[in-house]
């Protein structure tokens, strides 16, 4: 029997026997290094990995006769980009020659928010960091200053933050993205879905889209294997509300009404179930659960759901009919910008239970085992323990929360009668939490309960408006970084080094996480002398060096185990309380949450107001992008995407400039030109998420199109573990701002 | 719905949102062209039927003003390029496919017939001129001599000017409105016409003057069946075609070109004429003025409705 | 040799990197390309059909742009590649006016600038930069007279279209539909 919680556990102790014989290995080469590694200026060609969004797809910048970066081209040793890299990625130079880049450390004068900063040196700006961190340790303990993260600089910063002593460290990947996914996977599989996904999709023979919109979310591996799917004939079904790119290349597009999904789900387990078309050597041998799943799916029929979804059941008979015949070769995709009503994990719960029945869990064309490499850390003496964590700010909430939330440690900076203790610090790397969090009167009302806000960051975006101290970061072509590890088809390492020497007086994360760590006394746990020499150790801990990954960009190692897929002649153990796929989960049950979904109903549109649905396009990234020169060049502001029934009715032209106002008053602070489209219902309106800056330092963004973030302002927040659902907010149109109303 | 985006966000300036490689500088050009192709026509004609003195100033006056016009259309076709320092490869290249190639030769041949004829002219106006260069002096009474032979040749490059400043856009296959044949016609009757006009504003032969306004009304009224024609034909081919008309049938150039260019530029001046020809008193500039209005309108429109106009895919 | 370049329509999801990277690779200046991608969206919710492409200049066989060029400056190059020599071009437009696909632009410099189908990558056996990057694998380059060629291949396997057919310009650049 092979267990795949043994597998992890294995992983687990190869790793630290490595970690222990390093610091002597390293000794032997030291001397050796200098040769070995190459000054990246001299190069024409530089390995990357990518930055604009958290693929980390691998690439070479090429450089112009006189130096400077010419394009960025995929690395075709790279699995998660193939030698293409996206839009975004290839516009990646841009955030290189963005003249609008933060551009020397600031910090601010005058009251905060108020955006009046003065220049400082990096020691000015790194003393008031340490001092400031050092007065929260002293005041309220370390704890109390918490770090926001997203992107490779949340390597340096979070190992600081654990030698500082503080367990809280949060990205919103998690709480805003993809937590309740991996939450839901974790409770059936024992394993969560990571990312890159395991979703093999490229030998898949039916993928199952539920707004995953793939395509506009370019995330890269994803749809170049949808493409290839398609290729290789297999079908789409997609359940969209909109009419995504994905689902024009569907053969089937369920034209879902929002926020029902949960039914549509429940009643495919329904027909799959009754139908008898579920894999039953593989639910049988693998699964907890399968009677009263049954039992509970018996009046979830098709009829059911039609009045729900507006879906009809001959479809919902006919697409269950579909997976079932590509079993076990089909993904019900689990998705990854989950949190949407509330309910989140229990419908990615269904999402999961649906691809157990079906056999997809560990089979080709279904979900595939990945195999990470994960490089030892240079020897540090051991982290203090944390006297408090998130945790205890809500006793009794989100108790399968697997990481932090960053919306609550955004919360927890908020004083409340029922805690001692609120955060009194937040260091913000590469995160726009004003864009990102939902609900940004909360975001800003915690900012003003703050004691030291220091954003690390490469542009002017709203966050830094806030700081008081500003770190500049250089791009991420302009620095060596963590070496990229990640789950693949087979373990892959990737290099990053700068390209060319930062522009302006800016520096790297990993930088100012050992200069700061040097001022708070914690300079132990930084105790190599350059990035050079941190990597070039790390990587000679497994067979590399630096010098072989400049040359090579990418290195691919073996499997540590052949189990690709599942081997039918085996039988394994999951991580989970019954060492099954639990169709029924205890975890669920024993926290006090259905162990079963069911669907509740969510809140409709009132009279006049339409429900704001958000996503990705192609050639941004969030707000990241939006005065990025090559990319605003394709798209310079998002629009209002209506329905021509309701573009009549109002009397609302294409490509006019109408204002939002949400079902709390608040009003959209620029105008967003309309997009009289047949892609969108007549409940729903539709923008790309990350437009609508308001920082005058963004020249080219400024004011372009208008901000999703700042009409939600209801938050439905998932029980189960804290995910911030933001697709509950409906919006109606303003044709001048705020004073007169269009139509009452 | 049907909806047709390009989401890639091109803004090619000056091809999006929609063609505008050429502004004034071309229309303008191919007036200038027209005018003076015009006025030379109708000097070298009267020449070879040997009517110099019945019509002094259609041969004897207004040619002073071709190599004017001729020198300023070329200016505004150099300022219209956007690559000038190469302008010299046009004339090291001949092109006969190129109706640009065309026409800066056209007008190679055209330009130094105009300045001899311009040059013949002087003497109308400064009586006393003198040459002064011997060779110069040689040159006039040479070309005296030859003028019939001169006037052939001018009869026919005026022709092929007048009939270039159409065909230049006729030849664009690519803009639907400017894809047919009566374009060549349409702008050499309006060039005509035009010369016609200012011969008429210069004259002061009240016999000269009326014959002119007959020809002009001729020529009016050819414009007009051109018109016409050009429409029905419009109307009776493909979609892109029947798109292309409806600019001026209800879309965004209708007012301007039929109130400027048919109301006020041959309408109305056809209208004086006929009052005049019966001996009603209206001032001649009127007219004659009104004609050349309509001729630049009729250009620029044409130029700017054409870039509009385009293939459907 | 005629080079040509097919487009499926069914896999291309308008992500515009063919337009990211030609800017890149052919140092096209911002707010200006060579290649554009247009939406068709047909249909009233929710019986809809959309249809993505990837346009540039077609190359046509028979080039009206090439034909009105008054210099020469616009010409055929191997395989049938239409390109602009700069230091030949004056710059007057007619070929801009001329091409039913407004596939070309006048460069900041002064130039006509359009597609060259990466003939400088071309020669270096490389795929032009759009069909090297795309991420859908939509693309494909090569001789149409090599019946072996991959651009051969798919126009053999697939139905197709050109843009325009009726301009009689015989376009080179396929539209799998
Ligand atoms: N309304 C709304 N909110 C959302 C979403 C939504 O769709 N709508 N999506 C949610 C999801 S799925 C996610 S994952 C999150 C993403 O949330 P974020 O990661 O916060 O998204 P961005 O807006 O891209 O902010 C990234 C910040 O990093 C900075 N940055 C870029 N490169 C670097 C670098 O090299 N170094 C440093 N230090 N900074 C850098 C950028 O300038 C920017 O300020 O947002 C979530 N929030
Ligand atoms: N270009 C680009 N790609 C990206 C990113 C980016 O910023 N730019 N970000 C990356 C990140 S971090 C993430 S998390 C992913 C997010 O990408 P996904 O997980 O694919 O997207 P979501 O934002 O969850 O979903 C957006 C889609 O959900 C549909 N939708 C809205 N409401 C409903 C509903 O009630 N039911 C159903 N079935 N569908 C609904 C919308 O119409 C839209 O098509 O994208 C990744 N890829
Ligand atoms: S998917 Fe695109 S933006 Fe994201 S890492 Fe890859 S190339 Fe960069
Ligand atoms: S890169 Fe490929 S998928 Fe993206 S728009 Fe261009 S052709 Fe389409
Ligand atoms: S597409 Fe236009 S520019 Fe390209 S060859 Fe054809 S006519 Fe010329
Ligand atoms: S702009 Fe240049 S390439 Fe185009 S027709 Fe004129 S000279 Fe030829
Ligand atoms: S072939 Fe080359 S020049 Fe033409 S559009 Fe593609 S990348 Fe640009
Ligand atoms: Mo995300």
């Amino acid at each position: 029997m092979t267990s795949r919680r043994d597998f992890i556990k294995i992983a687990g102790v190869s790793l630290g026997g490595m970690t222990a014989g390093g610091k002597a290995a390293y000794q032997a080469m030291a001397n050796t290094l200098e040769k070995n590694s190459l000054d990246p200026t001299l190069l024409n060609r530089t390995p990357t990995y990518c930055e604009v969004c958290f693929w980390k797809c691998a690439g070479w910048v090429y450089k112009k006769p006189d130096g400077d970066i010419w394009k960025i081209t995929g690395n075709p040793d790279d699995y998660n980009c193939n030698g293409r890299f996206c839009p975004r990625g290839t516009g990646g130079v841009g955030m290189y020659y963005d003249e609008d880049r933060l551009q020397t450390p600031l910090i601010r004068e005058g009251k905060r928010g108020s955006q009046y900063y003065r220049k400082a040196t990096w020691d000015e700006a790194l003393d008031k960091v340490a001092e400031g961190m050092k007065k929260i340790a002293q005041e309220h303990g370390p704890e109390c200053v918490a770090l926001f993260n997203h992107g490779s600089g949340g390597t340096y910063f979070g190992h600081l933050m654990k030698a500082f002593g503080s367990p809280n460290i949060a990205a919103p990947s998690y709480a805003q993205c993809r937590g309740p996914r991996e939450v839901a996977f974790l409770a059936t599989f024992g394993e969560g879905v990571e990312s890159p996904e395991r979703t093999d999709i490229r030998d898949t023979r039916c993928l199952v889209l539920i707004g995953s919109h793939l395509g506009e979310n370019m995330h890269n591996g994803q749809v170049q294997e949808m493409s290839d799917a398609i290729d290789k004939g297999a079908t789409i079904i997609t359940v969209d509300p909109r009419f995504s790119t994905a689902a024009g290349k569907s053969k089937f597009w369920l034209p879902i009404k929002p926020a029902t999904d949960l039914a549509l789900l429940l009643s495919w387990i329904h027909v799959i179930i009754n139908e008898g078309w579920y894999d039953k050597d593989y639910v049988d041998k693998n699964t907890f659960g399968f009677d009263l799943l049954r039992e509970h799916v018996q009046n979830m029929t098709p009829e059911w759901a039609y009045g729900i979804t507006t879906i009809a059941p001959h479809i919902i008979r006919e697409t269950a009919r579909e997976m079932a015949n590509a079993s076990p070769a089909v993904i019900i995709h689990p998705g990854r910008h989950v949190t949407w009503y509330g309910d989140d994990s229990q419908r990615l719960r269904a999402v999961a239970i649906l691809n157990a029945i079906l056999g997809s869990w560990g089979r080709r064309g279904g979900y595939y085992n990945p195999d990470t490499l994960k490089l030892p850390e240079y020897p540090h003496p051991p982290f203090p323990t944390p006297q408090r964590t998130w945790r205890e700010a809500f006793p009794g909430k989100y108790p399968l929360a697997g990481l932090a939330l960053a919306s609550g440690l955004c919360d927890a900076t908020i004083p409340a009668l029922t805690r001692n203790c609120s955060i009194k610090g937040w260091i913000v790397d590469g995160t726009n939490l004003i864009e990102t969090l939902p609900n940004q009167k909360n975001t800003i009302e915690a900012i003003q309960n703050l004691d030291l806000l220091v954003v690390v960051d490469t542009m002017p975006m709203e966050i830094t408006g806030w700081a008081d101290v500003i770190l500049p970061e250089c791009t991420y072509l302009e620095r060596y970084d963590t070496v990229r590890t990640g789950p693949h088809r087979q373990p892959q390492l990737a290099l990053r080094m700068p390209a060319v020497a930062p522009r302006y007086d800016t520096k790297p994360a990993s930088w100012m996480a050992k200069e700061l760590a040097k001022r708070l006394g914690l300079e132990a746990y930084f105790a190599w002398e350059s990035i050079e020499e941190l990597i070039d150790w790390q990587l000679k801990q497994v067979g590399s060096s630096l010098a072989e990954m400049q040359r090579i960009g990418v290195k691919t190692f073996p499997r540590k185990y052949d189990d690709l897929y599942f081997n039918p002649a085996e039988s394994y153990e999951f991580n989970t309380s019954t060492g099954k796929i639990e169709l029924y989960s205890n975890e669920f049950a024993n926290a006090g949450f259905d162990p079963i979904p069911n669907y509740t109903p969510h809140e409709e549109p009132p009279p006049g107001f339409y429900r704001l649905n958000y996503g990705r396009g192609p050639a941004h990234t969030f707000s990241r992008t939006s005065n990025n020169p090559n990319l605003t060049d394709i798209m310079d502001e998002n629009v209002l995407w209506i329905n021509p029934k309701v573009a009549q009715e109002w009397g609302i032209k294409p490509g006019q400039e109408i204002w939002l106002k949400n079902q709390d008053g608040v009003v959209s602070q620029f105008p967003i030109k309309a997009r009289v489209t047949e892609r969108i219902r007549w409940d729903s309106v539709y923008m790309v998420h990350g437009f609508g800056h308001d920082d005058k330092r963004l020249t080219r963004c400024y004011g372009k199109g208008a901000s999703d973030t700042r009409m939600i302002t209801k938050v439905h927040i998932d029980p189960v573990m804290g995910g911030t659902g933001m697709r509950g907010n409906f919006v109606t149109f303003l044709f001048e701002p705020e004073t007169m109303e269009a139509k009452s | 719905m049907k909806e047709e985006l390009i989401i890639s966000g091109r803004m090619n300036d000056p091809i999006d949102p929609v063609l505008h490689i050429w502004s004034w500088e071309i229309p303008l050009y191919l007036f200038f062209g027209g005018l003076a192709a015009g006025i030379l026509f109708f000097a070298a004609l009267y020449v070879i039927q040997g009517k110099e003195n019945q019509f002094p100033t259609a041969v004897r006056k207004a040619p002073i003003l071709t190599p004017v016009l001729l020198i300023a259309g070329l200016l505004a076709l150099f300022i219209d390029l956007h690559h000038k320092a190469y302008f010299w490869q046009l004339y090291t290249n001949i092109k006969l496919q190129s109706p640009m190639s065309w026409g800066a030769w056209t007008l190679m041949v055209v330009t130094p017939l105009s300045l001899i004829w311009a040059a013949l002219s002087l003497k109308e106006f400064i009586p006393n001129w003198d040459w002064k260069l011997p060779w110069l002096i040689a040159f006039e009474a040479w070309c005296r001599k030859q003028l019939l032979s001169i006037a052939w040749l001018t009869l026919l490059f005026a022709s092929i000017l007048g009939i270039y400043t159409g065909i230049l856009f006729s030849a664009f296959n690519a803009r639907p409105l400017w894809n047919t044949s009566i374009l060549g016609p349409l702008f050499l009757t309006s060039g005509l016409s035009t010369g016609a006009a200012t011969i008429m504003l210069m004259s002061k032969d009240p016999a000269e003057r009326k014959t002119f306004a007959r020809i002009d009304l001729l020529l009016i009224a050819i414009e007009l069946f051109l018109i016409v024609h050009m429409f029905m034909g419009f109307m009776a081919s493909t979609q892109v075609q029947i798109d292309a008309a409806r600019l001026f049938l209800g879309g965004e150039y209708t007012a301007p070109f039929w109130v400027f260019v048919v109301g006020m530029g041959l309408v109305v001046p056809a209208f004086l004429e006929v009052l005049e020809l019966r001996k009603k008193h209206i001032p001649v500039v009127v007219p004659a003025l009104l004609v050349l209005f309509g001729g630049i309108m009729m250009r620029f429109i044409i130029a700017y409705a054409g870039q509009a106009s385009r293939w459907l895919y | 040799m005629r080079y040509a370049m097919a487009v499926d329509t069914k896999k291309c999801v308008g992500c515009s990197d063919c337009v990211v990277a030609c800017q890149t690779e052919n140092h096209v200046p911002i707010g200006y390309c060579r290649d554009w991608v247009v939406e068709v969206t047909d249909g009233t919710y929710p019986q809809l059909e959309i249809e993505l492409r990837s346009e540039r200049c077609n190359h046509c066989n028979n080039s009206p742009c090439v034909r009105c060029c008054p210099t020469g400056a616009s010409h055929y190059s191997e395989g049938g590649i239409v390109l602009v020599t700069p230091n030949e071009c004056i710059g007057c437009g007619a070929c801009i006016a001329s091409c039913p696909y407004d596939a070309r632009y006048p460069h900041p410099d002064g130039y006509v600038d359009k597609c060259t189908f990466c003939i400088h990558r071309i020669k270096k056996g490389l795929k032009p930069a759009c069909v090297a990057v795309c991420p859908t694998r939509c693309m494909y380059f090569g001789d149409l007279d090599d019946p072996k060629s991959e651009v051969s291949e798919v126009l053999k396997r697939r139905k197709h279209k050109t843009l325009i057919p009726e301009a009689g310009t015989s376009p080179q650049l396929y539209f799998l539909i």
